[in-house]
This record gives C-alpha cells, sequence and structure tokens, in this order.
C-alpha cells in the first residue's frame, strides 16, 4: 500500500494502460485510478485522499464506474489495471450521482457554519459541494451537535461538528509525524477525532494536520479569525528556524504575517514543516523587538541614529587597528542570510583585518570546519548527501544528531525511510534521543567517543557492518554534538562503504556561515586561509588580504575568540544574531570576555531582539531585518541554497544584516557591494575550490575527558521548542513544548537514588545550579546525563566550564518533611 | 356712459392685450420676460433642502448600518462575506473571538473592527445580498459628505445602530446570552460555543462528551424544530429536542 512510484521512473514494460473518459494513458504500475485521472486532466472530488498519505477509502467521495464492476469503485484505493475502461463523473451517470449522494450525506452533519469557519474560502468541502454536489438537502432534522470548538493542543482547536471522518490528521499523526496522539474513537454517527484522555496533542508537527483538514474541523489558534484567504498576501519563503530549508509560504495582512504554512518542495521537506517554522512568527512583532539603532550613554541605552551608530563602531574600530592588527571579532549567530554571511566575512577580512570570525554559538571542534569545508568542495557547490538520498539509503548512521529537536523535517524523512522500506538506522552516540522508536541499532558511546565508534563501524563482521556493506548507498549524518574528527571518521566510513556523508547543523545560517568562509582560518567555498593558492583566488575578488593573517594559527573556534577577549586581546566584538551571553557554549567564560571587552573596548549587537547580551553589554545596538521582511538566500544542511523575497515590511529603521556591514564597511572608507545582485555574483564567481583540500587527520580526543569525581558528562541537547528569541511572543507554540528535564541512566539514578520524576538539583562548574525534573532513560550510558540547553532559566550554558564541558553533580531535591509523610 | 365710450374703451382694452400678447409672444424680450410670468403660476420644482428633505424612493440604496437582535447583541459575526463581494473594495473587517466575558454576537465570532471606506462605496448593494445575517443592511440615509478622506471612513460605533430599547449595548456575559435562551438563527444550527475562563477547555476536560452524549442537554436551546419562535423559554425537559439524529 505505499505509494505510487513517480511517474517518469517506470521502463515502458512496467507501463500500464487504460482508458479513461474515452481517453487511453499509460501509467506506471500500481498508481491509482484518482492519480491517472489527474494525468489526463480529470480532478476526481476527494477529501481523505492525500499523495504522501496511505490510501484509506474513508469519505466515499471519489466514487467512480469501472466497465465490467456493477458497483461505483473507490479511485483512491484501486490501483489501475491493464485496458480498464474508467469513467469519472464527467461521462458516467453512475458516478455523478454517486458523488452527489456521498455529499450530501456528508453535508447531512455538517453545520455549515462557513461564514464564521476559518476555512471557508480555500474549503475543498466548500469547493467541491458547488463544484460536485447537489443543490439541495433532503435533511430536515437537527444536526449532530458538540461542543465546539475543544483544544487538542495549545495551538490547534478541534471542531467534531464540521469533521467528514476523512481519517487524514490521524493517519499523518501515525503515517508520517508517528505520534499517534490523535485518533479516531466512538463508532458510526457518533465517530469523532479525539486526544487520549490525558494527553493532549504535543507534536512537533501537529500544524501540518490543520493544513491538510480538507474541512474546517482543525484549526489553528493563532490564526483563529484573523483573516480570510482573499485578503492575505501570499509570498514564498524559506523557513530560518533551523538548517531544513523547509519551503514555507508567509501569508499577511496590512503588513504583518497572518499566518505561515508549509510549501510544497518534494525535494526537501515534501509538503510538511514542524510548528516552530509554522507558528514562530510572531517574534516579529514582539515588544522585544529592536527598532531603532541605540547607543550607550553613561551605562544607558538611548535611540540614536544609523549614522552616529555607524561612526562610533569606525572609531572604535580605527582606535583598535592603531593599537595593533587583527584586535577586533565578528561573531554572527545561526540567523545570518548566505550574502550576509560571505559580506561578513569580506567584512572581518580585508576591512576590520581579523582572522578572529566565527558562525558558530556551541564550541565546535577544531577539526569541524576544515572538514566540512573538505565536504563543501567535493560536493562542488551542488548539494551533497540530499534528503532523497536519506530516504532512498538502506543503512542510515546517525550521529551526535537528534534530528526531531534539531531538525524536524529530517526526521520525517528518516521516518519515511523506515516506514516505507524499513531503513536501517544505526545511531551513534551516548543515546538514542527521540530516535528511540525507529532505530535499529545502538552503538552507545560516551560523550564525545563518536568518532572511534564510526571508524570501526565498517569493519568486523559484525551485523551493522555486514549492513553497511550491502546493497544500496549508505547515508551518514554527523551532527553538532559528535565529538572532535567525527566528521572526518564518519566521511572515511562513508568512503568505504560507497555512501554519502553530511554534516547536519541545527540553526539555518550554519551552512552558509561556513561556505562564506566565517570561522578561523577559513575563506568563502571551501577554501583556508593557510593555502596560497586559496587565498590567491579570493584576493582576485576581494583584493589584497592583510599580510599578518599569512601564517597566523586559526583560534580555537569561538573559545579561541572569547578567551582572547577575556584576556584583552580584542578591542571591539561585532556580534550579529549571537547573543553570547545565552546562547555561548560556556556562559562563564562569554560573560567574562563580553565584560572585559565592554569595559575596555565596544560590543556591537546588530540583532532582532533587545537580547540579553545587548542589554547588559552592548555600546552600539543596530536593528536588522528578519527572513519575511528581506530578500536573501539560505543554505540548508544539503548545501542546497534557496532564496528568500520579503513577505512584509520590516520596522523603518531596520536594515539587513548586509547593508549594515556594508555601510560599516563604507564609513571604513571600503566599498564592498553595492546590491544584494553584486553579492550573489561575487559567490557565484568565487564558487567552491575545485579540489577539496584533503580531510584532516584525526585529532585526538577532544576536551571531553572524563569528569573528575562523581561529576557526570552531560550531553547539552537543545529542545526545538526552548526560550530562543525567535519563539518570543509565540506563547500557543511554547505552550506545546517537551517538559525541560534531566536525563539520568538507570545506572546513576540507582546508584544517586534518583527516582523517575523527582525533582534534582543539577550542580555545575561554579556552583550554578538548575533544578529540573529527572527521566530515567534506559537508553542513556551510564556517567552520562542529557540536559536541555536554553530551556531553563538560567540556561544550562551557565553549568559550563569555560571549555564549554557540562559536567554535573546531582543531589535529589529534598522533600519537605510534611509532604513527605 | 355712452355706447360709443364703451366701446372706445373695449376696443382699447382689446388693444391692450392683443399689444400685450404680442409683446410676450413675438418679441424677444417678451418671450423673455414670459417665463417668470408662466413659472409664478406653476407649482414649484426645487425642494428646499435641507430644511424639508424629501423622501427618497422606497428601495433607495443609502449608507450602510449594523444590526442588532432584540437583547442588543451584534448580528454581524465578521465572516468578511461582504468585503469578499465589496466589488470596490471599501470594506474592511477584523475577526474576532467572543469570550465568556465579552460576548458581542452569538456563536465563536464577531467583528472587532468593522469599516466602511465611502471613497470607494458605490452603494450598489452586493455586500448586503451577501450578509448571511442581516447584519448589515442599507438605510435611506444619503448625508455621508465629509470634508476629508479620512471622514468618509466609518467605522463600527459609527454603523452600528443603537440598542434597541429592551437591549443593552455588547458586550454581553455569557451568562446573561445563555439565561435569555433566546434563538438568535431562527433554526437550531448553531449555540453559543461553551468556553471556560476565557481560553479554550481542553477536550480532557470533557471526556464525557466524547463518550456517548451527543450533545449536553442543557446546551440546546430548547426550542423544539419547527415552533420557530425566538422566545423559547428554558422550561421544559428537552425531551422534544433531543439529539435524535444520533
Amino acid at each position: 500500500m505505499s505509494a505510487p512510484a513517480a511517474p517518469g521512473a517506470a521502463s515502458a514494460e512496467d507501463l500500464v494502460t487504460l482508458t479513461i473518459d474515452g481517453e487511453q494513458v499509460s501509467v506506471p504500475k500500481g498508481t491509482l485510478i484518482i492519480r491517472a485521472a489527474e494525468m489526463v486532466g480529470t480532478i476526481v472530488p476527494r477529501f481523505c485522499d492525500h499523495p504522501l498519505l496511505d490510501p484509506v477509502g474513508a469519505c466515499r467521495q471519489c466514487v467512480v464506474e469501472v466497465e465490467g464492476q456493477p458497483k461505483p469503485v473507490m479511485s483512491c484505493t484501486v490501483p489501475v489495471a491493464e485496458d480498464m475502461v474508467v469513467r469519472t463523473h464527467l461521462t458516467s451517470a453512475m458516478a455523478r450521482r454517486g458523488q452527489e449522494g456521498t455529499l450530501e450525506l456528508l453535508l447531512v452533519n455538517h453545520p455549515l457554519d462557513c461564514p464564521m469557519c476559518d476555512k471557508g474560502g480555500e474549503c475543498p468541502l466548500q469547493d467541491q459541494a458547488l463544484a460536485h454536489g447537489a443543490n439541495q438537502s433532503r435533511f430536515l432534522d437537527q444536526k449532530r451537535k458538540y461542543e465546539k470548538p475543544v483544544a487538542v493542543s495549545p495551538q490547534v482547536l478541534l471542531d467534531r461538528e464540521r469533521c467528514v471522518l476523512c481519517a487524514r490528521c490521524t493517519r499523518f499523526s501515525e503515517q508520517i509525524s508517528g505520534d499517534p496522539f490523535i485518533e479516531l474513537f466512538e463508532r458510526g454517527a457518533l465517530e469523532q477525532v479525539a486526544i487520549y484522555e490525558d494527553e493532549p496533542y504535543h507534536s512537533y508537527f501537529s500544524g501540518n494536520t490543520i493544513q491538510i483538514c480538507p474541512v474546517g474541523a482543525l484549526t489553528s489558534t493563532s490564526y483563529r479569525f484573523k483573516a480570510r484567504s482573499f485578503d492575505v498576501v501570499t509570498t514564498p519563503s524559506v523557513c530560518d528556524g533551523c538548517s531544513a530549508g523547509c519551503g514555507q509560504t508567509v501569508q499577511s495582512r496590512r503588513g504583518e504575517v497572518q499566518r505561515q504554512l508549509a510549501r510544497t518542495n518534494m525535494d526537501v521537506n515534501e509538503a510538511w514543516n514542524c510548528d516552530k517554522g509554522r507558528f514562530s512568527f510572531p517574534h516579529l512583532t514582539h515588544a522585544q523587538r529592536l527598532t531603532t539603532p541605540m547607543e550607550r550613554v553613561d551605562g544607558e541605552l538611548v535611540p540614536t541614529t544609523w549614522s552616529r551608530a555607524l561612526a562610533r563602531v569606525a572609531d572604535a574600530v580605527r582606535a583598535s587597528q592603531d593599537v595593533g592588527p587583527g584586535r577586533t571579532a565578528l561573531v554572527s549567530g545561526g540567523r545570518l542570510a548566505d550574502e550576509d554571511a560571505h559580506v561578513a566575512a569580506r567584512l572581518a577580512r580585508t576591512v576590520l583585518g581579523t582572522d578572529l570570525v566565527e558562525h558558530r554559538t556551541r564550541f565546535a571542534p577544531a577539526d569541524e570546519a576544515p572538514a566540512r569545508a573538505v565536504l563543501l568542495a567535493r560536493a562542488g557547490g551542488a548539494p551533497g548527501l540530499t534528503y532523497a538520498d536519506v530516504e532512498h539509503a538502506p543503512v542510515i548512521v546517525v550521529a551526535g544528531l537528534d534530528p526531531e529537536e534539531e531538525v524536524p523535517v529530517l526526521h520525517l524523512r528518516l521516518r519515511k525511510a523506515w516506514r516505507q522500506h524499513r531503513a536501517r538506522i544505526v545511531v551513534v552516540g551516548p543515546h538514542l534521543g527521540t530516535l528511540d522508536g525507529i532505530a535499529w541499532r545502538r552503538v552507545a558511546t560516551a560523550p564525545g567517543a563518536e568518532p572511534a565508534a564510526l571508524a570501526a563501524l565498517a569493519y568486523g563482521d559484525g551485523e551493522i557492518a555486514a549492513a553497511l556493506r550491502g546493497d544500496g548507498a549508505p547515508a551518514v549524518l554527523v551532527g553538532e554534538r559528535a565529538g572532535a574528527g567525527s566528521l572526518a571518521a564518519g566521511t572515511r566510513l562513508a568512503e568505504a562503504v560507497g555512501g554519502g556523508v553530511a554534516f547536519v547543523p541545527r540553526r539555518a545560517g550554519d551552512a552558509g556561515g561556513l561556505a562564506a568562509g566565517l570561522a578561523p582560518g577559513l575563506l568563502p567555498g571551501g577554501r583556508l586561509l593557510a593555502d596560497a593558492a586559496d587565498r590567491a583566488e579570493v584576493e582576485a575578488a576581494w583584493g589584497p588580504l592583510p599580510a599578518h593573517l599569512d601564517g597566523a594559527a586559526p583560534v580555537d573556534g569561538l573559545r579561541g575568540i572569547l578567551a582572547a577577549a577575556a584576556d584583552g586581546a580584542v578591542d571591539v566584538l561585532l556580534l550579529a544574531g549571537a547573543d553570547l551571553a545565552r546562547d555561548a557554549q560556556s556562559a562563564a567564560l562569554a560573560e567574562r570576555a563580553l565584560a572585559r571587552v565592554a569595559g575596555a573596548g565596544t560590543v556591537v549587537v546588530q540583532d532582532l531582539a533587545l537580547t540579553e547580551t545587548a542589554a547588559r553589554y552592548a555600546d552600539v545596538v543596530l536593528p536588522v531585518t528578519a527572513t519575511q521582511e528581506r530578500d536573501g538566500a539560505r543554505t540548508d544542511w544539503e548545501g542546497r541554497a534557496q532564496r528568500f523575497r520579503r513577505a512584509v515590511d520590516a520596522p523603518e529603521l531596520a536594515q539587513d544584516d548586509w547593508e549594515a556591514f556594508v555601510q560599516l564597511a563604507a564609513v571604513l572608507g571600503h566599498r564592498l557591494y553595492g546590491s544584494l545582485d553584486a553579492i550573489r555574483a561575487e559567490q557565484e564567481q568565487l564558487g567552491v575550490r575545485a579540489a577539496a583540500h584533503p580531510l584532516p587527520e584525526a585529532a585526538s580526543a577532544g576536551s571531553t575527558g572524563a569528569p573528575s569525581g562523581d561529576a557526570l558528562l552531560a550531553v547539552v541537547r537543545p529542545l526545538l521548542l526552548d526560550g530562543g528569541t525567535m519563539l518570543a511572543g509565540a506563547d500557543d507554540l511554547r505552550a506545546t513544548a517537551r517538559a525541560a528535564t534531566v536525563g539520568v541512566s538507570r545506572a546513576d539514578a540507582a546508584r544517586l537514588g534518583i527516582v523517575d520524576g523527582a525533582d534534582v538539583t543539577v550542580t555545575g562548574a561554579g556552583g550554578a545550579t538548575v533544578t529540573l525534573p529527572t527521566a530515567v532513560l534506559p537508553d542513556l550510558v551510564p556517567g552520562a546525563v542529557v540536559l536541555p540547553r536554553t530551556s531553563t532559566e538560567p540556561p544550562v550554558t551557565r553549568l559550563a566550564d569555560e571549555d564549554g564541558v557540562v559536567a554535573v553533580t546531582l543531589a535529589p531535591v529534598a522533600v519537605p518533611a510534611e509532604v513527605g509523610a | 356712459m355712452t355706447l360709443q365710450a364703451w366701446l372706445t374703451a373695449a376696443g382699447g382694452a382689446v388693444a391692450l392685450v392683443l399689444l400685450g400678447w404680442l409683446a410676450l409672444t413675438r418679441t424677444v424680450l417678451g418671450r423673455g420676460l414670459a417665463v417668470p410670468l408662466r413659472a409664478m403660476f406653476v407649482k414649484p420644482e426645487t425642494a428646499s433642502y435641507p430644511e424639508a428633505p424629501r423622501p427618497t424612493a422606497p428601495r433607495f440604496h443609502g449608507r450602510h448600518q449594523l444590526n442588532r437582535y432584540a437583547d442588543g447583541l451584534e448580528k454581524c459575526i465578521g465572516c468578511e462575506l461582504c468585503a469578499w463581494a465589496c466589488p470596490a473594495d471599501a470594506i474592511f473587517v477584523q475577526g474576532g473571538d467572543n469570550t465568556e466575558e465579552q460576548r458581542f454576537s452569538p456563536g465563536e465570532r464577531y467583528a472587532e473592527d468593522y469599516q466602511i471606506n465611502y471613497n470607494r462605496c458605490i452603494l450598489c448593494g452586493l455586500c448586503i445580498e451577501a450578509c448571511p445575517t442581516r447584519a448589515l443592511t442599507m438605510t435611506q440615509e444619503y448625508e455621508i459628505a465629509a470634508d476629508s478622506r479620512e471622514g468618509l471612513i466609518w467605522t463600527k460605533d459609527m454603523l452600528l445602530v443603537d440598542p434597541p430599547e429592551d437591549g443593552y449595548d455588547t458586550p454581553h456575559t455569557d451568562r446573561e446570552v445563555r439565561d435569555r435562551g433566546l434563538n438568535y438563527y431562527g433554526g437550531l444550527a448553531v449555540t453559543p460555543p461553551t468556553r471556560k475562563g476565557g481560553s479554550f477547555a481542553p477536550a480532557t476536560a470533557a471526556p464525557l462528551q466524547r463518550a456517548g452524549a451527543v450533545v449536553p442537554r442543557r446546551e440546546l436551546p430548547l426550542v423544539p424544530p419547527g415552533t420557530g419562535d425566538a422566545e423559547g423559554e428554558p422550561d421544559g425537559d428537552g425531551g422534544s429536542a433531543g439529539a435524535g439524529d444520533a
């Protein structure tokens, strides 16, 4: 019952020829009649049928007549056969009467409150009742009544009166997202969609059920009564929530985003997206949004003008350059578009004259960026491993990545591969995370010890090695939390078994930042600063690079930059979308660095919102535009660059990040780019390095050594819905966030006397504590705990030592005596 | 007086009249003067506007109004069908969500904002045809001139009629509306939603509804179908209005 093969994929002998309404058509074997009819241009009305869901035949709307069959046939469940003669409603009175009758029955209990229904105007039931229904209903009695609406989750409302029981939502949650919190209950006229007694429909993908509901039974809380389909302006866009690169539709009214929908892109997100991408837009108009440049005068941030703000930054940069070269640093978060990152890289190297650049707020292993640069150059600017490769891979190795929390749409592809052909998913790392339902085998390692396990996977005669060496190209996905050397090890593993490999970062701007060379020692297109030929290619486009960048050993990523800043070696710190005080892997080191630079130098923050870093440390704050408010492009984890267009206007004084960079350069006497097209032309011209550098040698295990004493090493995993800046204002969305817990292994829980669900105090470096409920995880290796990254207050980054390592001790919270007694 | 004098006088009079008639009909000046003279004896065509405005034709399309039910609830449910129908794009509606504490209209939805831009409106009446609740009708009032463009944009408070004598201005509370037991739509199509504390009641809070009772009886307006009277009293046991179609 799997979905039919794509047309064109089949060879001639796999084609079946049939007649539909007197027209001959040849379609691949196994195609459903309803799809074959689409190919000759006939749309048979349907409610339950969805091309990405299994056929079910629940709504009985798609009746057609098949010659030789005495009864009408449901075209959405019957595959074509050779010489079949199909007559649709266009030529068959039986089909037409059947469809009219079904519609009349579907409308018997439908409340027809279309004027107040959010689906009104874009409702398949409305459209098809008009196109295929009889005009009159013979039903005169009272319609079935239910309480309406009920909230199946804080962001999905259910109106059971409107439901036509097509089971699209329940099939989506069972087949696609795999969290069956929503199901059909009862029988007969009482059959209805409902949720389990005590569990609301808290799925990361619940918004899709709203979008595929063919009636107004499932509606969105955030879009409730806000607009009609005819008064929104629709703009195609690309989601900036994570590195998945989902196509998105932004709908706005009067210059404000009203809702966002998944836009079908079968290469990337198919027709789905996650709730974060769908519902996280309120941050655009949140009270914390920056609308004007600000500068710090006498300790207070006061509104100022762009020219004064930029002049102040430029003065600080000149003063720093008078002290010595390379005393400025530029750190971007994961928000920047590709063009922004490219301009930032050029600004840093040629105008500021520094190699202290970074695009990640985590302390990445030193070999990660060079290894990714190698993969980038090998792919030659095209997507490397793609979603389709993952879907068709017989074996998928996942290391240091929790796709549902980090790149949710990739999780849907993994599930699809698992569901359709039982792809064997091998999880390498300290725990399974959300892959526990679909993983085939698990290779348990201590946190950070993934590379050795990856390197050993293909060898020996274990079942994993045998599976990897079997037919088909395996896929290796390496995530952010895999230890030093994992990507190189994963790449060698993929080479050894003839598969593909990809690094899957979490943030949307990560891949673009890397491609722009926004990391120490890197240049655009997978080039290295230390390589003379690479430098020459870049200098041809950028002009000469400062001599002092020659031969200098690159610093150790953000950790190195912050350490230099804390030691007073940085005068000007430019932060573009990086809230280091909260998001840097070690809050302790970040605060020391920020305090030092804010005291003796200048901290410049350009961001969407007044972050903690901006409020506490920034000397100059610059407002910038968000994805929905500008043109640009982003590269997803595959390496697929996708452009997005402006959907709404930004606050009046906000500028694109690249414009802010270009203007700063102009104040400093450098003319960089005049337009987005100029940047894109240069990106095109530079391309990627023709021949990839060799993979970096396997580094010795990083700083993730065993912690001393009874401390436990934490795996700090970001949850999809946490305290992030771009979730501000999306209260309904955040209400569905998974509870922050501290995951403890069974052995450690037994040793420490912690029971599942009990609150524990987690104490990290410097005595900082967080109190969280425990989740005893049977799949976690002993000696490790799993912590959410920014779901708590204070964030777990405060528990990290200055190397970013979170080694914690757990203590059960004492239960007050009277309660315990 | 002699006959001759009479004849002379009569002849003079006839000559005068003849001359006058000739002057008024045959000379340019006279024909001009004849017009006001004639008009003195004709009923005037001009209206003494604005002192005594004339009634309009019975089906004249004047400016709009938003109507209310007898208890003061607004008929408008903010559905935007009027705005959709409008060929001049003159209507702006922003829907809103009735809450337990603040109910403006029957059902779930009401018009949070409603504006008609008479710069654009061509008074064609397609909007009132589209209105599903007869909330929007057109009055015969045509005095909608203003001295600015902004002044021609009529907002909801200007369009909404005053509450009727026995009614109250909106918002009402849900309880008040329920206690009245009015049947707003002349059928049993829509009842006011049950909502708790201003936010949506989770489905888990109502397991019984799911388990069998198609609709809790107390939620139904207790008017048997077909009686058509909007004044049903919540007195009976509801047997006749039972959820019989299950």
